[in-house]
């Protein structure tokens, strides 16, 4: 444990002058499992993407067992004996076990692939990782842990040193989790270091040795595991001040509008059960991946549940298509601007009728009535364009937000579900969508908003759900909140609700 | 507002008109016989059969889908009012019988495309490369591959007839031009197929009902085969049936993509696609005229096939 294996130093990554990495330096020893934690967009991907040669450094040194090293694509480092596992693989479903394994680094004898000697090693260290897959069974026949294995035979066979696992665990259960620690342990005993990302603190705590906690790009600790517990990791991660300004919170909440009761999509969501208010904004915390964007699909009629009810005003109502709910008075705003929310080709006035066209057709669409509407939501929502006529993709990510919001308010909604409203637009749009979706609530529309900013939630929500695998895990309310006690519910450290 | 400079002129746009008035002095100045009314007047004809094609087509791709079937559909459709038209009895109502059968069984055709594309999500090329073969086996089988013949010599007033010295063919092309040019810019089913088009997960997160619309799309291009069906039943009174309608698919597609309109879906014109009807229909007379092989024209076709999309595809690349 005394010569480091990879040493990074004052690395840095800047996009377009944004610095998203600042000056992360560790080292990584033979036989060592590091924990690297924080928050989305807190710079683990952009470091782990760093080291297996997707990204390179815009600063700073990496070394290999001492020697300065240039990691400059994905195959490079795998010559370095760097390997990446990511949450999506990268495996061919057409081919079998072996042709996987081996994909790119064929063995090759008198110009034919080698089969045999491919199988012969696959076998070999399949067995090594005592998994019963055959070499020759398909991929797609595979279940996901099993396609993790395959993952990691790949990098055995090419004698990775470092291996880096991007949230591995949050695709298996908690006994493909345990048979995947033995492996890990394994793989240590021989000496490969294990670089391991996850948001679950308890598996970091039980495997790692050290843990990287990184927030905001910047290098919070790198300490050893066994003086941290989980909450003070947690800390580690959100520990900031509010350093937003927030439009003041307005308790003047009515009667219930939405009620959800044990909404159940298989696999995806279990049991959500919730109600809604009028001028209430209800913030959904969780990680990426916890369920609250399939939560709002299925209000909506995207998904369809398998079970539960939705009650609107007092009223159950059946949703099997966004039609339906916008009858009910449902809007949703997709975290998914370009690809589920705008026409990038459509113009201004164009994008904001979209759902709402009926109302402007006589026998004709009402062209001039359309341009009113779309003058109008220009002028309130501060939406500037060059031109309205222009195609929307000419606009900038604020604007096209602006958009979006001002063609889902033209449905005239009751229930208003926010998902990510303010992710990739620019501080000023953002502080105009917190005023607006303020002034909302006094207008007695209800809110379902969902967001990863944690402060973003604090700051505008009166009470926040937080979720976790598909399902609520804790309730909290405005005066009971503080971004450890998301975090603590959101991770799993904490559990249980009264609803 | 700034100056419009002839930078901003969106030459893409019109395009098609350009290139129709280009050919249009060039076969003039080819040939004497051109600008004859009489030789004007039978391009236009020759036209309106796959041109009327061509404005069902253009929503189907529009739709980001494509009709392959529609050449074998119209001999299908045509040989189906026959048999309606002879088992009426050769009077005048059964020729409006006929009509209505064709119009209906049209339909029904392009619906059977639009169900099995939006309910089992397969790709239209593949399910329309089907029902072609479906259609003209089934109009080869019903007569064991011989001819459907009219018993009505009426019948062949509707095809053959002339309205203010312009063939009936030509004024159905026109009114129908009219009714789908408002169908797609001033209607919101026209609105929801273009946003269909560009983007499918979009439009049905706006609650739009996607499947519908795209399934509508093979249902008026159904329709657009009924007439064209009646349009060449009727001039012939007859239909053959292993010639009827073959390639007419090729035309129509051609029509529409030498008309604008974007193969990937989201947008097109019907305008446009009448001028790409036009433009193939000169350029076919114009072959004619200097004695170019009739075998040659399918390889000239193909290749201002080729070329429109070219020009799309470097249009969509630059922007």
């Amino acid at each position: 444990m005394n010569t480091a294996l990879l040493e990074a130093e004052s690395v840095s990554k800047e996009f377009s002058g944004v610095r998203v990495l600042n000056k992360v330096t560790l080292s990584l020893h033979p036989g060592e499992i590091l924990g690297v934690i924080g928050e989305n967009g807190a710079g683990k991907s952009t470091f782990m993407k760093i080291l297996s040669g997707i990204y390179t450094a815009t600063e700073g040194i990496i070394r290999m067992g001492g020697e300065q090293v240039e990691i400059r694509d994905p195959i490079n480092a795998k010559k370095l004996g760097i390997t990446m596992i990511p949450q999506e693989f990268n495996l061919v479903n057409t081919l079998a076990v072996f042709e996987n394994v081996f994909l790119g680094n064929e063995l090759v004898k008198k110009g034919l692939l080698d089969k045999a000697s491919m199988r012969r090693r696959t076998q070999e260290v399949l067995s090594e990782l005592q998994t019963e897959i055959s070499p020759d069974a398909r991929m797609m026949d595979l279940s996901v842990a099993q396609k993790q294995m395959v993952e990691l035979g790949k990098a055995l066979v090419h004698e990775s040193k470092i291996l880096i696992m991007d949230e591995p665990t949050t695709v298996l259960n908690s006994e493909e989790v345990k048979i995947l620690f033995q492996i890990m342990g394994k793989l240590r005993e021989r000496g490969v270091s294990i670089v391991f990302i996850s948001h679950k603190l308890k598996e970091v705590k039980t495997i790692c040795g050290r843990v990287l906690i990184l927030r905001d790009g910047e290098q919070i600790s790198l300490s050893p595991t066994a003086e941290l517990n989980i909450n003070q990791m947690a800390r580690g991660m959100v520990g900031r001040e509010l350093n937003q300004v927030f439009p003041r919170k307005q308790f003047t909440q009515g009667e219930n509008i939405l009620k959800v009761e044990d909404l159940t999509v298989p696999g995806l969501l279990d049991k959500i059960s919730f109600t809604l208010k009028r001028g209430e904004i209800l913030g959904f915390a969780g990680l990426m991946g916890a369920g609250r964007t399939e939560l709002a699909e299925t209000i909506m009629g995207i998904r369809q549940k398998s079970g539960g009810r939705i009650l609107v005003c007092g009223e159950e109502v059946q949703i099997d298509h966004p039609r339906e709910a916008v009858k009910h008075g449902i809007a949703y705003l997709s975290e998914d601007r370009q690809g589920k929310g705008l026409l990038m080709d459509f113009t201004v006035p164009q994008n904001i009728t979209l759902v709402s066209l009926r109302r402007y057709v006589k026998a004709f669409i009402d062209r001039k009535k359309e341009q009113a509407a779309t003058d109008e939501y220009v002028r309130s929502f501060n939406i500037k364009a060059a031109s309205l006529l222009s195609k929307l993709r000419f606009l900038s990510g604020g604007n096209q937000q602006k958009v979006y919001l001002a063609k889902w308010m033209d449905t005239k909604p009751d229930i208003l579900i926010l998902d990510e409203p303010t992710r990739g637009i620019d501080v000023n749009a953002k502080m105009e969508i917190y005023q607006f979706v303020r002034e909302l609530a006094k207008e007695n529309i209800a809110c379902m908003f969902i967001s990863s900013e944690l402060e973003e939630i604090m700051g505008m929500c009166h009470r926040v759900l937080v979720m976790r695998e598909g399902r609520l895990t804790g309730e909290i309310q405005d005066k009971d909140m503080s971004e450890e006690e998301i975090m603590f519910y959101a991770t799993g450290i904490k559990e249980g609700i009264s609803v | 507002m700034k100056l419009k400079t002839i930078r901003d002129v969106d030459f893409s746009k019109y395009a098609a008109l350009i290139a129709l008035i280009i050919i249009f002095i060039i076969a003039s100045l080819s040939s004497p016989y051109f600008l004859k009314g009489r030789n004007l007047l039978n391009i236009l004809r020759q036209v309106s059969y796959t041109g009327i094609i061509g404005l069902g087509m253009t929503f189907v791709i529009i739709s980001g889908g494509i009709d392959l079937s529609v050449g074998s559909m119209t001999a299908f459709v045509g040989g189906l009012a026959i048999l309606v038209l002879n088992a009426a009895g050769a009077t005048g109502f059964s020729i409006f019988l006929a009509i209505l059968a064709a119009l209906v069984i049209g339909a029904a055709s392009g619906a059977f495309n639009g169900f099995i594309v939006t309910r089992f999500k397969i790709a239209s090329f593949i399910v329309t490369l089907g029902s072609m073969s479906i259609f003209r086996s089934l109009t080869l089988y019903f007569v064991n591959a011989g001819e459907y013949r009219s018993e009505s010599p009426a019948y062949q007033n509707v095809g053959s007839g002339l309205f203010l010295g312009v063939p009936i063919p030509v004024w159905v092309f026109i009114g129908l031009t009219i009714l789908l040019h408002l169908l797609l810019n001033h209607t919101r089913y026209g609105r929801y197929i273009c946003a269909v088009g560009a983007n499918e997960q979009v439009a049905r997160y706006s609650a739009i009902k996607t499947r519908l619309v795209r399934f509508m799309a093979y249902v008026i291009t159904g329709l657009t085969v009924g007439v064209t069906a009646v349009m060449l039943s009727s001039r012939l009174n007859s239909i053959s049936s292993s010639n009827a309608g073959n390639a007419y698919e090729l035309d129509a597609i051609a029509a529409v993509v030498i008309g604008g309109t974007s193969m990937s879906g989201g947008s097109g014109t019907v305008i446009g696609t009448v001028l790409g009807a036009v433009i193939l229909g000169i350029i076919n007379n114009m072959l004619n005229m200097m004695g170019v092989s009739p075998y040659l024209q399918g390889t000239v076709k193909g290749l201002v096939i080729i070329f429109a999309v070219l020009l799309q595809y470097k249009k969509n690349k630059s922007s």
